[in-house]
């Protein structure tokens, strides 16, 4: 099998496909996918669209309502969730034993996680169409190839957040303590974002903020997104982005590394 | 049948911490044979399996399956291995191929080749007909014959199952006893069979006894019970290990 490309299409096939199966099953993923985003979008920007106006900034030519301007942010949401998600199942399969079977087979280890991210980001893409096609029949105008321009980008934001995910279920033991992801690496991620507000109006209240939102990679992944479906592109936060996903995938990878102290108690456990 | 295709572990020690869970263990399994691991809950069986197949690296020692060094090349090993883990690893969301498709992925195998392949493990085990139907609806049984199918779809010259027995009732027991024994039998697989109830253990077998970390007797059922001068496994683990209790190997009916 080293030396077979046809073995390693194969897997990552089998893996993808597999992904893909669980998603379709799992009904209720989806709709809660769609679910979050929306009342985000519907309802909260409803809310806030009189108090928070938006002055011109990159990359929008003009004034745009409140709505407009979140819809990156809530789909780069979307991705944070299923990588968490995707963190979750990883959890659940080593608890549950599938992650041995993933574990055991012949392609290098690295490459397996590699299939695994990969599914969870196709999986993470179907739901950001979903949401961007019920964003754009509702409420919100997008450009008309900003959703072709915005692909590329998703992939490299969706490996990220779930190469983020998948370090983080590499260092949790039960499902358990899943619970700690929501409240300690979701909720400041996307909070201490531009995702809901501009950085100039974190600086406006809090320097301090302003500085931990900019240095937050999730801060990136929006821009990158936001800059993508008016067919630009933020290079620098395309950068850090795919900087971030190499580092949390390296990172990922050692965790799930035989040798590691984690990777033994959770093959014991 | 000889040592070379089979397994070979040499003075391999694991710790969880500061608890030494294998110490300088060395063995030798015959190749087409098919070789009880005997130990009581904690012996070490699971982490000695889980060495075997990479999903941990020994602190000391080396593992060698097939001739391939599992420390250095544990690719080439894990590529002609089955395994079938204690804790069940079905995807039960899934269906009986679909599971069989995905482990076939995984070890390079797809299209007609994958389906032939699936349809005659499926065969074999008992579970023609049944592709279609969900894991999750099979019983424990069967789940562990899908299983089993599973691991034998790239057909591995060797197939290492970790008390795949826990939790059935006896005649699925039973029946699977049979069928593994009937495949090192016919198709010459190299198994090794983590248990610890004695009466899975054939009269023809390999034994070895682990306990506390250690091989306690190694070989043949007939040399075991010489060297311990007993009769039946039972008595001669018990005269191994001074341990007959609860935590002791069990005959499979009082299970």
């Amino acid at each position: 099998m080293k030396r077979d490309p046809q073995a390693y299409r194969i897997g990552l096939q089998g893996v993808v496909w597999r992904e893909a199966l669980r998603f379709i099953h799992q009904r209720e993923r989806f709709v809660a996918a769609l679910v979050r985003p929306l009342i985000w979008l519907l309802v909260f920007a409803a809310g806030f669209r009189s108090v928070l106006g938006i002055s011109i900034i990159e990359p929008y030519e003009t004034y745009i309502t409140y709505e407009t301007y979140i819809v990156p942010g809530l789909v780069a949401m979307i991705q944070l969730f299923n990588g968490m998600q995707s963190s979750l199942t990883l959890v659940y399969d080593a608890e549950m034993g599938g992650m041995r079977v993933l574990l055991t087979s012949p392609l290098p280890r690295w490459y397996l996680l590699l299939c695994k991210l990969l599914g969870g980001v196709v999986v993470s893409i179907f739901q950001v169409l979903a949401f961007l096609l019920i964003a754009e029949l509702v409420i919100v105008d997008l450009p008309p190839w900003g959703v072709v321009a915005l692909l590329p980008v998703l992939v490299i934001s969706g490996l990220m957040l779930g190469a983020l995910g998948m370090l983080l279920s590499s260092t949790i033991r039960q499902l358990e303590n899943f619970a700690g992801i929501m409240n300690f690496v979701i909720f400041p991620m996307f909070f201490l974002s531009s995702a809901l507000y501009p950085l100039w109006r974190m600086r406006e209240s809090s320097e301090l903020i302003y500085r931990i939102c900019a240095l937050n990679p999730f801060t990136h992944a929006v821009e990158s997104l936001r800059f993508a479906v008016y067919l630009q592109a933020n290079l620098q936060s395309l950068a850090i982005v795919a900087g971030c996903a190499v580092v949390f995938f390296a990172l990922a990878v050692w965790g799930y590394d035989p040798k590691q102290s984690l990777m033994r108690r959770r093959a014991l456990s | 049948m000889s040592v070379e295709s089979g397994i070979v572990v040499s003075g391999v020690s694991f710790a969880y911490g500061r608890r030494t869970v294998l110490s300088e263990l060395s063995l030798a399994l015959r190749g087409g044979r098919l070789t009880a691991l005997l130990g009581p809950n904690g012996a070490g069986k699971t982490t000695l399996i889980a060495l075997l197949c990479g999903l941990v690296g020994a602190e000391r020692g080396t593992i060698t399956v097939l001739g391939q060094d599992m420390g250095r090349n544990p690719r080439a090993g894990l590529a002609r291995m089955g395994i079938v883990f204690q804790q069940q690893t079905l995807d039960l969301d899934l269906s009986v191929l679909q599971n069989m498709r995905y482990f076939a992925a995984l070890r390079g195998l797809a299209g007609r080749a994958a389906d032939a392949r699936i349809d005659t493990c499926l065969a074999r085990m008992g579970l023609a007909g049944r592709a279609g139907e969900k894991a999750r609806l099979l019983n424990g049984g069967h789940r562990r014959r899908l299983e089993i199918a599973r691991a034998l779809v790239h057909e591995p010259a060797v197939l290492i199952l970790d008390e795949p027995t826990v939790g059935l009732d006896v005649p699925s027991r039973d029946a699977l006893v049979r069928h593994v024994h009937a495949l090192c039998a016919e198709d010459g697989i190299t198994v090794l069979w983590a248990t610890h109830l004695v009466d899975e253990v054939w009269d023809d077998d390999d034994l070895v006894v682990l306990h506390e970390g250690r091989v306690r007797a190694a070989g043949a059922v007939r040399e075991v019970l010489a060297q311990t001068a007993t009769a039946i496994v039972l008595d001669a683990f018990a005269a191994l290990t001074g341990d007959a209790d609860d935590a002791g190997p069990e005959r499979g009916a009082a299970t």
